[in-house]
């Protein structure tokens, strides 16, 4: 039987209140920010509330991570709990998933359900007499409200840049995992080279990304209001973006660790979870590219 | 079984203060035969429930009272048996079955809309229903007509408050009616008890059921969806008549837009159209924009003093008739008549001190209506 | 279960609490959170309850009588919110932290931090909640289930800050939930198997699963409003090919494991409770265990039930009105297993077995009207009725805080190293449990008579059982107060109590003194 020592329980940390008034003040701020906009008010003092709130974040995350990489370097740290951080991810990655879902669901039912029945066909078809002049299709390139919500001209190609986005994601799903081999063989330079490739790939992806949105905002019309189809596809996009950037962080964090000679062959949880992470927002980006770009 | 369930409402029935309509107890047996077997589900169900009750709730006070410590009971150490649990898990199951059986029957019945003698489109508006009957060139919209006094207990409650409307929905007796369901704005639910018909009102699409009511009389029921502020406030009258009184009513409605389409084409004065505005407004407008035209900012802006009711008439006029999107201003251009849509703009511009003095007229409306 | 160590002592690195806010700010402390989340808990169980009583008040009399149906709409939201959020699911978490680590013989939660962090954003989340009803507009003001497109293109400008609370909520939940599903999972004592875990870790393993799989569902039902009302997408307009019906598939998604979220841990209060007070071991404990794996499972597939009238198709509302009642299997065997639990026992009646043997019949009879209204063809006639408002403040109030109830004073002794007064808690009891019933009972008669829920103003065939109703929700409101005084009294001047104050109780918890001290197992026990 060991000591005490076998779960390291922190003392007191001034960070978790730290983290919860910064999400006050981003989320606040940002609420600010889009009343304003709606209401067209000035919204200087908003805009002040969300950029302290997002510094007050990025403080704590710095603090909060540093205080943890310390504490990793003094051995504070058992099996046990390195086991509780890779749970503990791994259970934060089944709720992105299941967030994502959320977004898969609707995506069926719109296509499956609700736009055939306003298009006339199905159990509920009855509600095409609200809609006579539609006709129901996928991608809705005519919306039941043209009026309303102004049709896009076409869609994004899925042969052209989600192609290659998809074999720059996949390929990085490898590179990594090369670079975790190394990590375990202990080849320093082979990490590095790996990691470089991957947040090159990483950075890429997210280049041809907003290069696809200009795209569709300047030459396609396919923007936010133009139907279903354009809220399916910025919103399944986007959040999977803004899942690629954090994880592109993340890599960048444990890259910028490994300069600095951090993680050994078998203490290196941080560069696991960022891994963990890679391999998931690649999962969602193989499904967004069957489910919303090809079919 | 249904005829010990209809032998016990009745006895039921007899029980002095169950039977006394202001200490109602139970579901409405209603005048449909839907209505009916929805009932008697309602009644199986029911006692089943309150045989399961008295079968666990008994086990558990005759434990309480024999088993207790004072007693002198010594606990028993048994605490596992898997015959026992997988009893209790067959035994319920086998009681849901019975129960899914009528259930599944009853639900396929309501689903019936097919080959209905009349067709009506009924749509939720915030606060108050549209009926129009399909192919028959009658629609008009059917509003409370519960004075703000009795709501405001200045004025006794009349025996229908809250439960009365100025033009109630009128259906013939055994023929079958399909309901068209659908909205304006928000989701609404329209609900008759008698007729255990509730149905939700959604923007965009349809919903359909049918009824067929076994006697003529008047029901009455509500909104039963939240839909905002007045939600309270928008109930539901059917007057079910014999066949020929419906044909009766159904051409004195087209005597009366007759009669409506001749009157755009009058000179109204301005007391007229004041008169006239003032009626309008307070059963379409006052609900939001409040009877002095106060408002209740921001969601819904003041009339009174606000730059639409004293800029140019046309801009007023555009707004009452084709509403504002993403509001909860409607299009009223489709809801009134050219009379009513004159009257409550030319009433707006000159009420509560906006002394615009300018007019419109029913036959300008009229113009813009054709045109439009 | 017996414990061959029963670990209490702590050394130097062990410190006791910090002095002064501090130890409140930036504790990492299972014990000083769990007491956290209870008393904010409590604090919004009144002001939960003080919107209630605007709402009885102003039901009391047909008729407008004190406030305009705009405000009263505020309110009906803001209770239900501020219930679900902010009293039950917080008090439950707070449970968790405390006993969780005792239980299961633990040095704290895994992630101390992180649990701070948790409750932290809850006092922030609800402020910016609550701030919306002095805003311009109004508060949130469409039910707490806020369908679209009244919560969207109808509904007042301060629903932005309502949708960012919800997300901080969400993030709260998702958080304590991850912790305390790694604590059991990584942080049992050696020898502890799953199968010998106390029942109210099992609940709340599984409740904490619940969590993580739907609350990013609410974030994700949220994020889709948020689109809506400001960037112009059209997830719930038929306009640009959307459905308002879609916003109630995705939230009842998210809200039907959620009303099991919200008892789920009771049962397991409630599973600890009846044995201790039994002298007799629970009944059954491995089918208790697999009925709570198999109403979890259920409730995935199950969430149409309250959209029975919004016209799904026939094979829709037949799937959702089957699998519904299947739900009532599971959940009878855990009835079953508690009468059985009690029979044959020896049995006392302190306070918290008064509150779990409520629990148990209230909550049965809250279980049989929801058998009733998950038959299709008589939901229409229940549906949004007081008849659903009975049903599910049966399960919720005599469920969700009976339970509560009960585990607060069947461990206030071993938090605080007092005893309660055993007869005021009696009286607290009694009191409680007329003043429930009084209220939420003949809500079944005037919902089955016709009257809908959500409104400030009914037709007068409603007047008398409505002021019952008020009467009872103010008796019943009035009686809490009396859980203050017991709360403040036993804190003040409760006898010492002993390290395990009930005759027959089984667990780590009893091994350890009352007080718990402030670090407990900081070497974990042997459990045979």
């Amino acid at each position: 039987m060991g000591t005490h020592q076998e779960y390291y329980v922190p003392q007191q940390s001034h960070w978790p209140i730290v983290a919860a008034t910064g999400i006050f003040l981003t989320l606040g701020g940002l609420a600010m920010v889009l009343s304003d906009m709606r209401q067209n008010q000035d919204m200087g003092l908003s805009l002040g509330v969300f950029l302290v709130g997002s510094l007050v974040m990025a403080y704590m995350f710095a603090g909060w991570f540093g205080n943890v990489i310390s504490e990793s370097h003094e051995g504070l740290y058992s099996n046990q709990l390195t086991a509780s951080f890779r749970k503990g991810m791994g259970w934060f990655i089944f709720s992105e998933v299941m967030f994502f879902a959320a977004f898969f669901g609707v995506l069926f039912y719109v296509r499956v359900l609700s736009i055939p029945w306003i298009g006339g066909e199905g159990d509920k078809g009855m509600a095409h007499m609200l809609w006579p002049d539609f006709a129901a299709q996928w991608p809705l390139l005519v919306n039941p409200d043209p009026e309303k919500f102004p049709s896009p001209d076409a869609i994004i190609d899925p042969w052209h840049i989600p192609l290659l986005n998809t074999i720059l994601l996949v390929t990085s799903s490898f590179t990594l995992t090369f670079a975790h081999h190394a990590l375990k063989a202990g080849n320093r330079a082979k990490i590095k080279l790996f990691m470089l490739v991957t947040l090159a790939l990483g950075i890429t992806f997210l280049g041809f990304q907003a290069y696809e949105y200009m795209e569709a905002y300047n030459h396609l019309n396919l923007t936010l209001e133009t139907g279903v189809y354009a809220s399916t596809f910025f919103l399944l996009t986007g959040f999977h973006g803004a899942h690629v950037t954090v994880g592109t962080i993340i890599l960048l964090v444990v890259f910028v660790r490994v300069l600095k000679g951090h993680f050994t062959a078998d203490n290196h949880f941080a560069f696991e979870a960022g891994a963990w992470y890679w391999h998931f927002v690649d999962v969602v980006w193989l499904m967004l590219f069957m489910l919303v770009y090809v079919f | 079984m249904l005829q010990n369930v209809r032998i016990l409402s009745v006895l039921l029935a007899f029980f002095p203060a169950l039977a006394w309509s202001e200490w109602e107890v139970n579901m409405t047996r209603g005048v449909t035969d839907t209505s009916a077997a929805i009932y008697d589900l309602h009644m199986i169900v029911f006692y089943i429930c309150v045989v399961i009750s008295i079968v666990v709730f008994g086990v558990m006070f005759w434990s309480m009272y024999h088993h207790r410590k004072s007693k002198g009971a010594e606990p028993h150490p048994f605490h596992e048996s898997s015959t026992i649990e997988i009893l209790w898990t067959i035994v319920p199951l086998i009681i849901l079955i019975v129960i899914l059986v009528p259930a599944t029957k009853t639900l396929i019945q309501t689903y019936d809309t097919a080959e209905s003698d009349i067709d009506i489109q009924v749509t939720g508006y915030q606060w108050k229903w549209r009926y129009k009957y399909i192919g028959q060139d009658v629609d008009f919209f059917s509003v409370i007509t519960t004075p703000s006094d009795e709501i405001y207990n200045k004025a006794e409650k009349n025996p229908n408050y809250l439960l009365e409307v100025d033009r109630p929905l009128v259906l013939p007796i055994n023929k079958k009616i399909r309901f068209l369901f659908t909205s304006n704005d928000v989701i609404h639910a329209w609900w008759v008890p008698a007729l255990a018909l509730k149905k939700d009102a959604i923007p965009g699409f349809i919903n359909e059921s049918s009824t067929k009511i076994n006697e003529p009389g008047i029901y009455r029921g509500q909104c039963a969806e939240l839909c905002g502020k007045d939600h309270g406030f928008m109930p539901i009258v059917i007057k079910a008549v014999t066949e020929s009184e419906y044909v009766a009513w159904v051409a004195e409605q087209k005597a009366l837009k007759q009669k409506e389409a001749s009157a755009s084409q009058k000179d109204w004065s301005m007391e007229e159209l004041m008169a006239k505005g003032e009626e309008v407004y307070n059963k379409n407008c006052s609900a939001c924009h409040q009877p002095t035209g106060v408002g209740l900012p921001p969601v819904f802006p003041a009339l009174k003093d606000s730059p639409i009711a004293l800029g140019p008439i046309q801009d007023h006029m555009d707004i009452v008739f084709s509403g504002k999107a993403g509001t909860g201003m409607s299009a009223y251009g489709e809801q009134l008549s050219a009379v009513e849509l004159a009257a409550v703009v030319t009433y707006e511009r000159n009420a509560w001190g906006n002394n615009v003095g300018d007019k419109l007229l029913p036959a300008d409306v009229e113009k813009l209506k054709g045109g439009k | 279960m017996t414990t061959q160590v029963a670990e209490t002592g702590h050394d130097d690195h062990a410190h006791g609490p910090a002095k002064g806010i501090t130890r409140w700010l930036f504790t990492t402390n299972h014990k000083d959170i769990g007491s956290m989340y209870l008393i904010f808990s409590l604090i919004m169980l009144f002001i939960g309850g003080s919107m209630a009583f605007v709402i009885r008040a102003e039901l009391f009399q047909p008729g407008l009588q004190l406030v305009e149906p705009n405000f009263f709409n505020q309110m009906i939201t803001m209770h239900g919110l501020i219930m679900v959020f902010g009293a039950v699911m917080p008090a439950f978490v707070g449970l968790a932290n405390w006993m969780i680590p005792l239980m299961i013989g633990a040095p704290d939660m895994a992630l101390p931090r992180l649990n701070n962090l948790s409750f932290w954003i809850l006092p922030f989340a609800f402020s910016m909640m609550m701030v919306t009803l002095f805003m311009d507009g109004g508060g949130p003001n469409f039910g707490w289930t806020f369908y679209a497109p009244l919560s969207t293109t109808y509904a007042p400008p301060s629903v932005t800050f309502f949708i960012f609370a919800i997300h901080m909520m969400g993030a709260s939940s998702i958080m304590g939930a991850i912790n305390v599903v790694v604590t059991i999972v990584n942080m049992r004592a050696p020898g502890m198997g799953y199968m010998k875990m106390p029942m109210f870790c099992w609940t709340w393993l599984i409740t904490a699963f619940l969590l993580i799989a739907v609350m990013p569902v609410l974030a994700g039902v949220v994020t889709m409003m948020l689109m809506d009302i400001h960037f112009g997408t059209s997830f719930f307009d038929a306009g640009g090919g959307g459905d308002p019906v879609l916003f109630q598939h995705v939230f009842w998604f998210f809200g039907h494991p959620e009303v099991y979220i919200m008892i789920l841990p009771s049962f397991g209060v409630v599973s600890q409770v009846i044995p201790t007070f039994a002298r007799k071991k629970l009944f059954g404990y491995h089918s208790m265990v697999y009925a709570i794996i198999a109403i979890a499972v259920l409730s995935f597939v199950v969430w149409a039930h309250h959209m029975f009238t919004v016209g799904m198709p026939l094979a829709g509302e037949l799937f959702f009105m089957y699998t519904t009642m299947l739900i009532a299997v599971p959940t009878g065997v855990k009835i079953f297993n508690w009468v059985s639990t009690m029979f044959k026992g020896s049995m006392t009646f302190e306070t918290p077995m008064l509150y779990s043997i409520a629990f148990v019949i209230l909550f049965t009879i809250g279980g049989l009207s929801g058998i009733m209204l998950a038959l299709a063809p008589v939901d229409f006639v229940y549906h949004d009725t007081y008849f659903v408002v009975a049903h599910f403040h049966y399960v919720l109030v005599p469920g969700a805080i009976f339970g509560i109830f009960a585990a607060v004073y069947y461990w206030l002794p071993k938090w605080s190293g007092k005893m309660y007064d055993e007869g005021l808690a009696k009286f607290h009891f009694w009191v409680s449990f007329v003043g429930l019933n009084l209220t939420f009972f003949p809500m079944h008669f005037v919902g089955l008579a016709g009257m809908p829920r959500r409104i400030p103003d009914y037709p007068l065939q409603f007047a008398d059982f409505n002021m019952i109703v008020s009467v009872g929700a103010f008796l019943f409101g009035t009686s809490q107060l009396i859980f203050v005084f017991i709360l403040i009294k036993t804190l003040r001047s409760g006898k010492a109590a002993p390290q395990s104050p009930w005759e027959s109780a089984e667990g780590l918890e009893w091994t350890i003194p009352s007080p718990a001290p402030y670090h407990t197992f900081a070497t974990p026990p042997k459990v045979d």
